[in-house]
């Protein structure tokens, strides 16, 4: 895409994050595209994009009153809207549509009107690992990590680490599920979910949502919020099942979104004051960084030990606790690109200073899926 | 045994040969007549070069420990703790399978470890492909 041609000029959370009782999985959708219309000014007849995940556009338009010239439903698992922000911006630039509103609404927890598909026993999936008793991504996303420990020599205390690091970024946040300090011994003393990995390596499960409403750079001039743009995009998917990774020591989707983004956007990896690398698992961080290029392979467990991406680190990471410890209603993409558009607004809780460039990756299913956004708040 | 209760395969007319080997007590892969690659799982072409020259063959039923995790909340019909393994397999692909008859412990188990092919009957069409330690 066209550098800083299309920008964020609405961004919003739902009104509570964590346990929503009182809400169903599209009425958590609605929550937070109304907070991101009235953070930029607009109503429904305002917006003609719909992208979401989790519910289907048809279903979201019509809820919200939104008569549509374009609509997007990629379900890729968790980079869902990473991959929506990439496809609108070539939308608006098509003329396709002009203001898209991107939905992300879970009833993780709750479990209140959420619909989750399991693949059929005649699926790929279905034939070939589920009668082996995987349950879900705490037993099917770890996978590779006993590869990764022999081949690059990292240790279960690495992976702690990686906890102990993101809760030291939700202490900061108010909005966080998880303030109180842990040790590397509490992680490793936490019970075990999968082996190697035990509850504090595994992320949380929450209701919550988050909206973005998008346009032309053009127009950003007629909203109130100050804009956020899109400088480099990239997607990939790999494959459906974790087994069947190339690698157990890197993402294939990853490098591909990653270099796709960092090309689009023309930066190189010392450009970046913020990065968000979406943890659903202690290991996602370690994959990232090396996988964006960030550390060589085998050398992100380190970088991250030697405090690189903590607070007061040259490369804050994970600003927001992540889904270790802010939240996680099992699509969390969304809730890294809010902490990477609050980061360039300049009023995230744990705020980098004079942050200008902003990189936020997802991964969706189990390394199945992936997408990169790269921001700035800097006008072209 | 009593019944079967785990997760079933429903096989696809692409993968039904996959199937008949494994209650025959075979593992059936298929390799590329043009490229000769070697893949897992079963498709009637191959993924290496879209040739539709390929061919069944059966598998040694040797691999190695390529990675695991041992799960400790149990599904319907596991044991927990139960472990699920990655095999590489001799012939090159991999794929995921129990590990049987060994303690479900990481002390029982090193990567790259030898393991060889069982086959478990859960139901008159149905066998599963599982692993187990060489020599155990």
């Amino acid at each position: 895409m066209k550098q800083k041609s299309v920008a964020v000029v609405g961004a919003a959370e739902t009104t509570g994050l964590g346990k929503i009782p009182d809400m169903s999985n599209i009425q958590l959708h609605a929550d937070c595209a109304l907070n991101a219309m009235a953070d930029c000014g607009l109503t429904a007849k305002d917006i003609d994009g719909v992208a979401c995940a989790g519910q289907t556009p048809v279903e979201i338009a019509h809820y919200l009153g939104i008569t549509p010239t374009w609509v997007d439903g990629t379900a890729v698992g968790g980079c869902s809207f990473m991959l929506h922000v990439r496809h609108a911006a070539a939308a608006i630039n098509e003329g396709l549509c002009n203001t898209v509103l991107i939905t992300h609404g879970e009833s993780g927890r709750s479990q209140i009107g959420r619909a989750r598909p399991v693949p059929p026993p005649s699926s790929l999936i279905g034939q070939f690992e589920f009668p082996y008793g995987p349950m879900g991504p705490p037993t099917m996303f770890p996978m590779p990590v006993m590869r990764y420990m022999k081949d690059m020599g990292a240790t279960h205390e690495d992976f702690a680490t990686v906890a102990v690091i993101q809760r030291e970024w939700a202490a900061k946040n108010p909005r966080a599920t998880f303030h109180d300090p842990i040790t590397v011994e509490d992680v490793l003393d936490s019970r075990m979910i999968a082996y190697p990995f035990r509850l504090l390596q595994c992320c949380l499960v929450s209701d919550g949502g988050g909206a973005l409403i998008l346009t032309s750079a053009e127009r950003v001039k007629d909203f109130p919020t100050k804009p956020v743009y899109i400088l480099g995009t990239g997607e990939s998917v790999e494959t459906p099942m974790v087994s069947q990774m190339e690698s157990f020591t890197s993402s294939r989707a990853f490098r591909t979104a990653s270099k796709k983004a960092f090309g689009e956007a023309g930066i190189t990896h010392s450009d970046v004051d913020h990065l968000m690398i979406y943890d659903a698992f202690a290991h996602l961080p370690v994959f990232g960084l090396e996988d964006l290029g960030f550390c060589e392979p085998g050398e992100a467990a380190g970088f991250i030990r030697a405090r690189h991406t903590a607070p007061g680190g040259k490369l804050p990471m994970n600003t927001n606790g992540g889904g270790l410890s802010y939240c996680h209603t099992g699509m969390y993409g969304m809730f890294a690109l809010q902490e990477s558009v609050r980061q360039m607004r300049g009023m995230a809780p744990a705020q980098v200073e004079g942050a200008k460039l902003s990189v936020c990756h997802g991964v969706g299913g189990m390394f199945a899926a992936s997408g990169t956004i790269v921001f700035s708040n800097e006008a072209p | 045994m009593s019944e079967y209760e785990r997760p079933l395969p429903q096989p696809t007319p692409e993968t039904q040969n996959y199937w008949d080997g494994a209650k025959a007590g075979e593992l059936r892969l298929q390799r590329c007549g043009d490229c000769s690659h070697v893949y897992f799982p079963a498709r009637p072409f191959c993924p290496a070069c879209s040739s539709r020259d390929v061919n069944w063959f059966t598998a040694s039923g040797k691999g190695t420990l390529f990675s695991y995790v041992i799960n400790h909340r149990a599904p319907k019909g596991f044991e927990a703790p139960y472990i699920i393994a990655v095999v590489q397999l001799a012939e090159g692909p991999r794929m995921m399978s129990n590990l049987v008859d060994c303690p479900q412990t990481p002390e029982a188990l090193a990567l790259d470890m030898p393991l060889e092919v069982t086959f478990v009957t859960a139901t008159d069409d149905i066998a599963i492909p599982q692993f187990r330690p060489v020599g155990a």
